[in-house]
Parts: structure tokens; C-alpha cells; sequence
């Protein structure tokens, strides 16, 4: 603020408490003609008057008390660009209770620092934690309990799309994901004709359930091989280097309706997992790494004839 | 002295006047040098106005009324910046007509929602129906954003309006508005003003201009 508008401040503030003080001196003062403290001086239809009861002395100087009051807060906050002499100010308070708050923090988590989420796991106050952190910052898409949603995997499972070890998951959450599906169908339908996304459809779908109509399969296989089995691998197993889902499975992040997949082939898939380290830090990512290792049972192996990435 | 005020009881005008007088020193004080002081307030580095999409999500935002329960403002609460980022600068909505600012929270606070990593897929089904991915939510679900088509010529309109209060739009933005926003949805737009929630100054610039500020 100007000083121009800090000193109009100043003066209305200084004028409003004078004029406080002076209404309360004047209206508790009395003049030598004045009536008797008890009466007003009213009086209506000749003999109707008014009776007074002054206002007690402690009640005035509870008054003269805050007036008092005030002056000392201006001048201990300051006002607009004047500094108080108790220098206060919202950033300063704000920095203060930060500072204090995020050395109690970091006393806490140093104890988690450079540890592998497997390990942090059998530590129920580590765990207890990471779900705190989960709640507030993955829950939006994974669920508030690691369900997940369409688009956004399921964590209690033992499907890994970008790998299910340690320090695999801990990647995950540091540095984030992206996985890149393309849209096949302009490819596809140039080599195999206008039934090539539905033939594909059909021997995706036959990977998991049998009894896909068997032309549309066998068409559909030589698709896959020729294009998808460069990510998803020859028998559809995947590749959790670049995230390519095993296809043989029965989990679907984007659902198994023919509408879902027709989409997933006409315009692509791009899931993105956010990086977390750059916003949560490295020991925070940890903890809820060590959330997240817990949900899942981890009792069936990776797909054989997949790509593991360790 | 007791009896001056007879005559001020007497005058019904006086009165007013004087009352006027004595209710008006608290805005005097408090509003009319704010009301200079908004000239004065510079933009952040980064802080522009918004682009034709974002500039027709944010009519949106507005038009279904999200401020109801969205504030746009992170106050110098250590909790608020634990949770939502660095607080709230004034430099940093010189260009929100009108401002989104408050505490009154029935959703979270959205001043700097684009730093928080959700995608355009997530927000796009959230939008649609949040249930779908925080079971929890009580957010209402608009279904209709991701039918309703954008009309240009209402958003070039909206910043030749923008412009003439004093925002820097050039022609090229308006004459380029339509085409920015061809073909778009009300959802597509509603996702980039979110998706841009906060991302304009960095937190190099903001430290620097508190100094300033």
C-alpha cells in the first residue's frame, strides 16, 4: 500500500477513536444546568417525565478500556505499509508455523529414508502413513481403497502392467507412467481389410474367452502377431518394460465391451500415472509405496511368456 | 452537552446524515483504498489473460455455479498449504472477471487443481459422474458439458468485452477465438481451464514477488 493511503488510513482510524472518545466525555459530563442525574429534563403532555438511570463508572471505563485497546492493536499490527512493533504478519506467522511444523515432520520420516518399500511394509506406523498420504493424493483415481476405476488400475491385485517388484512399483510413483496405446485401426484395416478391428477384437477376446467366432480369430491372430505382439508379445502376454498389459488375463482396465475395445483400437490409449517424487519428495513416495505393497497379496507370479521387468 | 441532542432526535435529516456519516468510516477505511489499489496490482510473470478455451471453460465453471462450493483462493494457513500449494498471490488473478476468491468450501480448494496431477481422462470422467472414480464424492455429475458444443463467436465477443475493461487480448487472439475453440465441447473447455489452475507462475517467481508485494 502507498503511504498516501496508509496515513488516510491512519487519520480515519485516529479521527473514529477521538470521535469515540469524545461522544462517551460528552454524553458522561455534566453541565451546571443540567437536570438531576435521576431525570432526563423530558417531558411530554406537561407532566409526563422521563426518568435517567446513569450508566455505572466501571461500565464508562470499560469503554475508555477498549478505546485504549485499540490504539494499542494499531500500533502493535501497524497498518497498510506502517510496520507494527510486534512485526506481525500473516507470512511471517505462516513461515514460522511451517518451519517448526516441517522439522517435527522431517524428524519423523528420516527414520524411512532410502528404504525399500517391502521393508517399510512391516512397519505398521510407516504403513499407517502411506495410506494417509494414498487418501489424500491417489485416492482420486485409484479409489479410497486401491480398487481403481476405468482408466486407472486396480492396486489390490497381483497385475503389475509396469512391473510388480519393489523397486519397480516405487518407480512407478516417483517418476510416473505413460503409457502409450496408438490408434491401429487406420493400420489394420489397410492390411486386413474392413473387418480387421473386429477380427482383432475377436482374438484378443478368444485369449481370455473361448468360443470367438473362429474365422474372425484366425484372421484377427495374424493381425496381432504382425502389429500388436510387438508390445503385448507373441502369445499376449504383455511387456511391463513399456507398460503393455497381458492380455490373456481377466482384468480389463478399460473394460471388455465391444464399444471399450473398438475405442481402444480406433483412437489409442494414453493411461498417465503422474510423477509423485518432484511433489511428495523421495521418503513420502516411500511410504506410500509401502501403502500400496500391502494391498495387493502378492501371491500369484508374473504371466510366463511375458516381459518382466525387475 | 445532555441536551444537544434533542435537537439531533428532533431532525430526522440531520439524523440520517450524521448516521451516514458515522457507518461510513469503516469502508472508507477499508474499501476505498482497495479500490485504488487493484489498478496498481501487476500480473505475475506467467499470469496472461486466458486463452479462448480455457476463457469459454471458465464461463462455464461460472455459468454451473462450481464457486459454490470451489474457492480459487489458498489462504497463509499452514494446513491450506500443506494441502493445495503455495498460497494465493494477488498478482496471480489480475485477469479473473470476477475473482473466485473465498474460504467456504464444500469441495476442496481448485487455485492451483493443475498441479495436481490429475489427467484430462480423469477429469473428464469425474466431470461426468464423479462417482465413478471417488465413490465417496457428493460432487453433482454434468453430464451435459461433453454434449454442448462451443460457439466462438460468444467466446471473441467475451474477450473484445475483456479487452475493453483493460485486459491485453490482441486481435490476433480474438480473430483467432473461434478457431481455437472449433469443434470443442463445453467439457474440453471446463478440463483445460482446470488442467491450467495454477500453473502459470512458477515457485522461483512467486518468491520473488512477495518480496514485492
Amino acid at each position: 500500500m502507498t503511504s498516501g493511503w496508509t496515513w488516510y488510513v491512519v487519520a480515519l482510524a485516529v479521527l473514529n477513536l477521538i470521535g469515540c472518545a469524545w461522544l462517551l466525555k460528552g454524553n458522561t459530563r455534566r453541565g451546571p444546568n443540567d437536570p438531576k442525574p435521576d431525570e432526563t429534563g423530558h417531558v411530554w403532555d406537561g407532566d409526563i417525565t422521563e426518568y435517567n438511570k446513569p450508566l455505572p463508572k466501571w461500565w464508562i471505563n470499560l469503554f475508555y478500556l477498549t478505546i485504549a485497546f485499540a490504539g494499542g492493536y494499531l500500533v502493535w499490527y501497524g497498518v497498510g505499509s506502517l510496520k507494527g512493533y510486534g512485526h506481525w504478519s500473516s507470512k511471517s506467522e505462516w513461515a514460522m508455523e511451517s518451519a517448526a511444523e516441517d522439522a517435527r515432520i522431517d524428524d519423523t520420516l528420516k527414520l524411512y529414508a532410502g528404504k525399500p518399500i517391502d521393508v517399510l511394509a512391516k512397519d505398521p506406523a510407516a504403513v499407517s502413513m502411506g495410506r494417509a498420504i494414498f487418501i489424500n493424493r491417489c485416492a482420486a483415481c485409484h479409489g479410497s481403497s486401491g480398487h481403481g476405476a476405468t482408466g486407472f488400475p486396480d492396486l489390490t491385485d497381483d497385475i503389475w502392467h509396469w512391473g510388480g517388484t519393489p523397486s519397480r512399483i516405487l518407480e512407478t510413483i516417483q517418476d510416473g507412467r505413460h503409457a502409450v496405446m496408438p490408434s491401429w485401426a487406420t493400420t489394420l484395416t489397410a492390411q486386413g481389410g474392413a473387418t480387421a478391428v473386429d477380427d482383432t477384437i475377436a482374438y484378443v477376446l478368444s485369449l481370455s474367452r473361448p468360443g470367438q467366432p473362429q474365422d474372425a480369430v484366425e484372421r484377427g491372430g495374424k493381425l496381432f502377431t504382425g502389429i500388436c505382439s510387438a508390445c503385448h508379445g507373441p502369445q499376449g502376454k504383455g511387456n511391463q518394460m513399456m507398460g503393455a498389459p497381458d492380455l490373456t488375463d481377466s482384468y480389463w482396465l478399460y473394460g471388455s465391451s465391444q464399444a471399450s475395445l473398438h475405442k481402444t483400437l480406433n483412437e489409442g490409449r494414453q493411461g498417465a500415472m503422474p510423477a509423485w517424487k518432484p511433489v511428495l519428495g523421495d521418503i513420502r513416495t516411500r511410504l506410500v509405496g509401502a501403502y500400496v505393497w500391502t494391498l495387493s497379496p502378492h501371491k500369484e507370479p508374473p504371466p510366463a511368456g511375458a516381459v518382466i521387468a525387475e | 452537552m445532555s441536551q444537544t441532542h434533542a435537537k439531533i432526535e428532533k431532525n430526522i435529516g440531520l439524523m440520517a446524515i450524521l448516521v451516514a456519516v458515522a457507518v461510513s468510516f469503516g469502508g472508507l477505511a477499508e474499501i476505498v483504498p482497495l479500490m485504488f489499489q487493484a489498478e496498481t496490482i501487476k500480473p505475475l510473470p506467467g499470469i496472461k489473460p486466458y486463452p479462448a478455451l480455457e476463457l469459454a471453460g471458465r464461463d462455464v465453471y461460472l455459468r454451473e455455479g462450481c464457486y459454490g462450493c470451489h474457492s480459487q483462493m489458498i489462504r497463509t494457513l499452514r494446513f491450506e498449504t500443506e494441502r493445495y500449494g503455495h498460497y494465493s498471490l494477488a498478482g496471480e488473478s489480475v485477469y479473473d472477471h470476477p475473482f473466485q476468491w473465498g474460504s467456504k468450501r464444500t469441495g476442496p480448494d481448485l487455485a492451483r487443481v493443475g498441479l495436481r496431477g490429475y489427467s484430462d481422462d480423469w477429469h473428464r470422467a469425474h466431470l461426468n459422474n464423479p462417482r465413478d472414480v471417488v465413490p465417496e464424492s457428493n460432487m453433482p455429475a454434468y453430464p451435459w458439458l461433453a454434449k454442448a458444443k462451443l460457439d466462438g463467436a460468444e467466446v471473441a465477443q467475451h474477450m473484445r468485452a475483456l479487452k475493453r475493461i483493460g485486459d491485453p487480448y490482441s486481435d490476433a487472439d480474438i480473430a483467432g477465438a473461434a478457431a481455437a475453440v472449433e469443434g470443442k465441447t463445453e467439457l474440453d473447455a471446463v478440463v483445460a481451464y482446470l488442467q491450467a489452475l495454477g500453473t502459470h507462475v512458477s515457485q522461483a517467481d512467486m518468491q520473488v514477488a512477495e518480496g514485492a508485494e
